[in-house]
């Protein structure tokens, strides 16, 4: 980022020294590595556009040592003492200008801010950005910032340096794009890719630049453009290669098809390598001279042309390779993880620019080849710094770039203007870009699958766009070799413009009109997962047994090779060991529930309205403080969820599931995530929402050893281990960890909730995966599986009632909101401790059942019931109330109650396969031994009294709720009355500060 | 061998199968010479044992249903007849014109003839529903032995829940092709034969 102002000393440089500031050395690796010691050399005047007096005062010597100081932040001190005494003459001052000493910084500060302001500008307005692209609302702004600098300093001081530009700003936007690239998508269509990359890109420099070299002979071109054929060339190799930066910026606004903009961006990205050979090639050509140039020089040039691609993507996947392996690593150091993924893909680029091999074909398949491994082996925290830092930076890197192409061309010592050049130019590009897609299509419709159709054609014509790759490159010409530099650079700027402004700007409405289909951002349902992979499975079958060795043969090749050795290699153990169907599984589960909360936020914002009557029924404290719990959260969840992540639409038909979801997957991240995130949601700190959380948890740990002491032992390490496995879920969880905030609404009960159900039923349940916790109750409550499709009921495995034919009809008439909507049912005040619930449960269900009108299926109100009748087997008094009006629902409740006896009898198999998970995930425990063991005395607390696990039908009913509710709302209530509560003001506490 | 194919095939033959399946000319003599070349008893027809000695296909999770799917119910022999109207299926769909010699039934690569032949490989027991436990199996096949019964058994039930509408706990084959109708079938299950 120093070079920013390098950037400013160059342009001045360039300003004062005629144009060849730059020094322009033929090849952009050694280029870059060149041009810093001419804006260091004190000749230049200082860049001083934000704050031109000081300029005057300090002169040239005082922003040469800045730099320096800036350079060498250690020799810093010793330089700026010095400066001080030079220019102030000794003696001690109380408030000191200190410009030169934060100049650099400064100035970089000042633009970035300048660039995210405007950004914040353009988007003010929602109808002008969605008509405007950003990128020329960015260039425009350049212009005028440009042109304000010129009024200033009667000369331009900054441009698009190209060593700002080829050493920071395009890595982070190649990286940020090769990163997220969907792999999938890019190799499916990597011969598309390549072809009109290497092809295209060839057809479209010899083409430009003969019909230039002969519109020049014929006279089109004014005879001052000093230039010969290979100047020409030179020019036509560079400015016809499409650019990755205006391509990403003009199409992820238009939103294209999948398809369609991959092949586009991946011929941008792939074109680099044809870029840099040609222009190398050229480059060596002019230098020698055409005369000089012999026959080999042309076969060195195609042998370039394969080092530098191949070379480049070699080099990327080492350092991909690297990058894997080094993650697998990480567990006990997660905070560095995002640096490193930064640093690899980094070096990446840099080694290949090293070495001038192609450096966006590098980082790129760096990214692409290391995202998988990284994302598996990565925490979730790291996850989402990686994307969201890489997304912020690349953002930015865009944003100055279009600025300063803005602000580059206004400058009129560059400037050598000659109609005929650049209208030409115009007219070429454009003509050989159009010719050479619709041919190089009609080659590869004979080989594709779904053929690219005109529409196509005419979008990925108009899209090829030109950027700030070839400005940076015809600012690096040499003016003594090419001596129509200046004519070129002026001809490029406007075909930048050109492409970027006025295609850019026309290319929605063309899109639009020609009906292109736009891509969707809908995420694939788990059906869609599991059918697509089984459609892979099907057709490399299918070409094996017709003999073919196409794609799918080749890509299950590979795919067998990731899974037996490089998955193996860079992945780590428990990681290696997770099933990808799982994880999508997990996936598609956590964006279900975090729909489903936002959902049920609402509705619990809205059944907070009801609740306080209901409070004053209530007699016992424990209720009071469940419902001010619950109101808590439901609002908090609405609220957090609306600020942070809003799934709108959310599919309501999936609101029964994802009731389950939420029993089954969702707590873990509540507890795993709790004190990292609180931060910045509870300024009360974390210290002592986890001191409470422990205090909780032992309580809850040591009730239930008191009840039933034999398990104890094993217990504990169960609920360490379910710890520790919580660790490991995340790896799995895409979205909790954005959704914060709910996610830590309470950490404590659940696992005291589960803790105390194993208590219950003291069989040795096997602790089959790390969350089995909340499941293992939702499972309890669902075992009257009436609803055949439940989640947990899948669990039980063969146990599993016969699919017992069932109507919706009977179905909702057995749900008593269904009933009577409205009413409380009966059931509430048989017990005050059940008021609540059932009263969310109704307002909840109103809302579901509302919903649930837009969206016929019957399905979404079922998640309530079973567990209902559930409830109601488990209260015994009390099922009258919950009894359905059919009696065939209630038989099968019974029934599947008998089932669900004998399904908690869990072989204890699985524990040791715990053990190994265990020792993966120390890294998390970790986290919490030393507040679990400083907390947790043994024995210091008398265990509060407990009714012995299974035997007391009182303690299952009061529980039930709680269970009951847990599985239903987002967050688990407080614990069960049994325990002492938690100190009614921190459930309070904790509202007001989320809110 | 490519000689030897078409020698054995005759004329009419083939243009009877390209009238059903939609293959070229030189499609079908390129896989009649596979045909014989998987016919190790040399009796025209192909039997399980023939498709097991593909070497890939021994790895492929779902190689033994796809070989299934090659034989009517109840034979153990599929001629070369059959075994190109399997292949039919994963016949990219062309431009319309192509489709229209056989207009007055579907052709065979339809993308309901697609989702279908998906479909049957679930469906074991040909009732046309995928079950619970059919789901299962063919899941237990894909994902291997890295994951649990409970955990297999969740996705099963979630892949059933949401893709049936009726309630019955199992996929229709009308469900099937609702819960997919947003996928490019016609991409994801056709393979480019050489022409």
């Amino acid at each position: 980022m120093l070079l920013l102002l390098l950037t400013a000393g160059t342009g001045t440089g360039a300003g004062t020294g005629a144009g060849t500031g730059t020094g322009a050395p033929p090849l952009r690796g050694p280029a870059l590595r060149s041009s810093p010691p001419v804006p260091a050399s004190p000749s230049a005047s200082p860049p001083l556009l934000l704050l031109p007096k000081p300029r005057a005062e300090y002169g040239a010597p005082g922003v040469a040592s800045a730099r320096s100081a800036a350079e060498e932040p250690a020799g810093g001190g010793g330089e700026e003492a010095g400066e001080q005494h030079h220019h102030h003459g000794g003696g001690f001052r109380v408030v000191q200008w200190e410009w030169s000493y934060v100049q650099t910084p400064y100035i970089i500060a000042i633009w970035l801010l300048v660039a995210s302001v405007a950004k914040i500008l353009f988007h003010f307005s929602q109808r002008f950005t969605t008509v405007v692209p950003e990128s020329c609302m960015l260039i425009l702004l350049g212009l005028v910032l440009g042109g304000i600098v010129l009024i200033a300093n009667k000369k331009q001081l900054y441009q698009l340096e190209p060593a700002l530009f080829f050493l920071f700003l395009l890595p982070t936007i190649v990286g940020d794009a090769g990163y997220f690239m969907p792999a999938r998508l890019f190799f499916d269509n990597l011969g598309a890719i390549l072809m009109y990359a290497v092809v295209g890109t060839l057809w479209n420099a010899f083409c430009t630049g003969f019909s230039l070299y002969a519109a020049k002979l014929v006279g089109v071109i004014d005879e001052r453009v000093h230039a010969d054929l290979l100047d020409f060339l030179l020019f036509g190799a560079l400015v016809s290669a499409v650019d990755p930066v205006a391509v990403l910026a003009v199409f992820e606004e238009v939103h294209v098809n999948d398809t369609l903009f991959i092949i586009v961006f991946g011929e941008s990205l792939v074109n680099d390598a044809v870029t840099v050979v040609l222009y190398k090639v050229y480059i060596s050509f002019v230098e020698v001279g055409a005369e000089n140039v012999q026959t080999v020089d042309y076969f060195k040039g195609v042998a370039s042309f394969l080092i530098v691609s191949i070379g480049g993507t070699l080099v990327g996947l080492v350092f991909a390779v690297l990058l894997g392996f080094i993650t697998r690593f990480t567990k006990k150091v997660r905070i560095i993880e995002p640096l490193f993924v930064f640093l690899l893909v980094y070096l990446a680029y840099l080694t290949a620019e090293l070495f001038s091999l192609s450096a966006i074909l590098s980082m790129t398949f760096c990214g692409i080849g290391a995202n998988k491994y990284v994302e598996a082996n990565i925490s979730q925290k790291s996850r989402t710094t990686v994307k969201y830092t890489m997304k912020t930076l690349a953002s930015i890197a865009e944003t100055i770039i279009f600025i300063f192409l803005g602000i580059s061309a206004v400058d009129k010592t560059k400037w050598a203007w000659d109609t005929g050049l650049v209208s030409c130019t115009l007219i070429f590009i454009f003509i050989f870009r159009a010719m050479g897609v619709i041919g190089q299509t009609w080659v590869l419709n004979r080989f594709r699958l779904v053929p690219l159709d005109k529409i196509d054609q005419v979008v990925m014509s108009y899209g090829g766009l030109r950027g700030a790759v070839a400005f940076a490159l015809v600012v690096l010409l040499d003016g003594e070799q090419v001596r129509a530099k200046d004519y070129f650079v002026a001809t490029t700027i406007v075909v930048v413009f050109f492409t970027v402004m006025f295609q850019g700007l026309t290319i929605k409405p063309l899109v639009k009109w020609l009906k292109v289909p736009r891509s969707t951002s809908r995420k694939p349902t788990i059906n869609e997962e599991i059918h697509e992979r089984a459609f892979d499975h099907i057709l490399t079958a299918v070409e094996d047994i017709a003999g073919l060795q196409g794609y799918h043969h080749w890509r299950d090749k590979w795919e067998q090779f990731d899974k037996n050795y490089l998955s193996k290699l860079l992945l780590r153990k428990s990681v290696y060991r997770k099933s990808e169907l799982w994880e999508a599984y997990q996936k598609i589960n956590i964006r279900d529930a975090i729909s489903v909360i936002d959902q049920g936020g609402n509705v619990l914002t809205s059944a907070r309205l009801s609740l306080p009557s209901m409070t004053s029924r209530a007699s016992f404290p424990e209720v009071t403080n469940v419902t001010n719990y619950l109101r808590e959260n439901g609002s908090g969840v609405c609220l957090d969820l609306q600020v942070i992540d809003n799934v709108p639409g959310a599919k309501v038909e999936e609101d029964m599931e994802t009731h389950h979801v939420l029993a089954e997957n969702l707590y873990k991240p509540r507890r795993r995530y709790q004190s990292a995130y609180s931060r910045h949601f509870m300024p009360l700190g974390e210290k002592e929402r986890q001191d409470r959380e422990v205090f909780q948890r032992n309580m809850k740990s040591r009730m239930e050893t008191f009840k039933s002491t034999r398990h104890k032992r094993h217990k504990k390490e169960r609920s360490l281990k379910k710890r520790r496995g919580s660790d490991s879920k995340e790896d799995g969880n895409e979205k909790p960890r954005r959704n914060v905030s709910w996610q830590d609404k309470d950490p404590v009960v659940v696992p005291v909730e589960s803790e105390e159900e194993k208590g219950e039923h003291s069989d040795p349940e096997k602790e089959k995966e790390e969350d089995e916790g909340i499941t293992f109750v939702a499972r309890k409550a669902e075992t009257p599986k009436i609803r055949p499709k439940s989640v947990p009921a899948a669990l039980e495995g063969c146990h599993s009632p016969p699919a017992a034919p069932y109507s919706p009809t009977s179905e909702d008439s057995h749900l008593p909101w269904k009933g009577g909507v409205g009413s409380p049912p009966p059931c509430v005040s048989v017990e005050a401790t059940k008021i609540i619930p059932v009263d969310l449960q109704q307002a909840w269900n109103q809302s579901i059942s509302s919903l649930e009108s837009i969206s016929s299926p019957p399905a979404p109100a079922e998640p309530v019931h079973p567990r209902v009748s559930a409830l109601s087997r488990l209260g015994g008094p009390r099922p009258a109330s919950y009894t359905p009006p059919g009696s065939l629902a209630g038989s099968t409740s019974s029934v599947g109650a008998q089932v669900a006896q004998g399904s908690f009898c869990f072989p204890e198999k699985k524990e040791e396969e715990e053990e190994e998970e265990e020792e993966e995930e120390e890294g998390a425990l970790q986290e919490m031994r030393p507040l679990m063991s400083s907390l947790r005395p043994p024995g210091a607390m008398p265990p509060p009294p407990q009714p012995p696990p299974g035997s007391a039908p009182g303690s299952g009913k009061r529980r039930n709720p709680c269970v009951y509710l847990r599985s239903f709302v987002t967050a688990p209530p407080p614990p069960p009355p049994p325990p002492p509560p938690p100190p009614p003001g921190d459930s309070r506490s904790r509202g007001p500060t989320q809110l | 061998m490519g000689s030897r194919a078409s020698t054995l095939l005759r004329e009419e033959e083939i243009e009877e199968i390209k009238k059903e399946t939609g293959f070229s000319h030189s499609q079908i003599t390129r896989l009649y010479s596979r045909f014989t070349s998987l016919d190790k008893g040399e009796n025209g027809t192909l039997s399980r044992e023939d498709f097991q000695r593909i070497p890939e296909l021994a790895i492929n999770p779902l190689g033994d249903r796809i070989i299934n799917a090659f034989f009517p119910e109840g034979e153990d022999q599929v001629n070369f007849r059959g075994f190109m109207r399997t292949l039919a299926h994963f016949r990219p769909i062309e431009d319309n014109e192509k489709n229209k010699n056989s207009s007055a039934s579907e052709p065979l690569n339809s993308r309901t003839n697609k989702l279908l032949f998906a479909f049957r490989l679930y469906d074991l027991d040909r009732d046309d529903k995928i079950s619970r436990d059919e789901l299962l199996q063919v899941l237990r096949m894909m994902v291997g032995v890295n994951i649990s019964d409970e955990q297999l058994g969740s996705i099963a039930d979630r892949t059933i829940q949401e893709a049936d509408t009726n309630g019955d706990n199992s996929i229709s084959f009308n469900e099937f092709i609702k819960v997919l109708e947003k996928v490019d079938v016609e991409q994801k299950m056709s393979i480019r034969f050489l022409h």
